[in-house]
């Protein structure tokens, strides 16, 4: 009794391993990560325009198989240094969980756009992103001693 | 102590042997551990007054946080939060 069973056992065993290896093998540049974008757009754009701009980039990243976790818009901020003769910009921060060969579309897309001065895409390891929820939590708002609180 | 420790010292400190305080890793002391390019407010305490990266002898940061800060202060100025090169930064 016990010597049939053990062996089905091990058959269906090697059998899922089997296909469990090649589903790996065909997934495994769709594995996902959390990004961080960060993008300056030129300050000659209207409201409307710059909404638009953005609005198309979160299309890019959701049809991609991209899920956006979170956004920041910091508005029309002063630059440290000119840019394109420009002293001011628009700050958009994109986080989001995506596959990797999505973030060579989005840049490749930030390249045609000419409305993006500086883009920067990071990938976020896990204290990084535990930093980022923090910061979205409200952990440190005041802007001097902030990461000195961070002790996580 | 005495003769070995202030000869090795007396180029850089004036101050007397037995008052210097010792240096530490501010980031392994508070347990920090990412180092956010987007807070320039931060970073400035790693850069002098003309937005150079300050050396480890100087800051006491280990050689592990040195090199997030470098990555981060380079980061920052890509995306112009920080400047390349400035004058009274401070």
């Amino acid at each position: 009794m016990y010597f049939p069973f053990h062996s089905s056992l091990v058959y269906s065993f090697g059998m899922l391993s089997f296909a469990d290896f090649f589903s790996v093998k065909k997934n495994k540049k769709m594995e996902n990560y959390q990004y961080e974008s960060v993008i300056i757009l030129t300050p000659v754009l209207s409201e409307k325009q710059m909404e638009d701009a953005i609005a198309g980039y979160r299309q890019l990243i959701t049809e991609n198989d991209g899920t956006i976790i979170h956004e920041e818009n910091w508005g029309l901020t002063k630059l440290a240094y000119p840019i394109q003769k420009k002293v001011t910009g628009f700050y958009h921060i994109f986080e989001f969980n995506a596959p990797g060969d999505l973030v060579a579309k989005l840049e490749l897309a930030y390249r045609r756009d000419e409305q993006v001065m500086r883009y920067l895409t990071t990938r976020l390891d896990k204290h990084a992103a535990r930093y980022n929820e923090r910061r979205r939590n409200g952990a440190f708002k005041k802007s001097n001693t902030e990461t000195e609180v961070t002790a996580s | 102590m005495s003769k070995k420790g202030k000869n090795s010292n007396f180029m850089f400190n004036t101050r007397p042997v037995e008052h210097q305080r010792k240096k530490y890793c501010r980031f392994k002391k508070s347990g920090i551990k990412y180092i956010d390019y987007k807070n320039p407010d931060f970073l400035l305490k790693f850069v002098n007054e003309q937005g150079k990266i300050l050396p480890r002898r100087i800051t006491g940061t280990s050689l592990k946080y040195q090199r997030k800060v470098a990555q981060a202060v380079k980061r920052a100025r890509h995306l112009a939060l920080l400047p390349f090169v400035g004058d009274q930064l401070k």
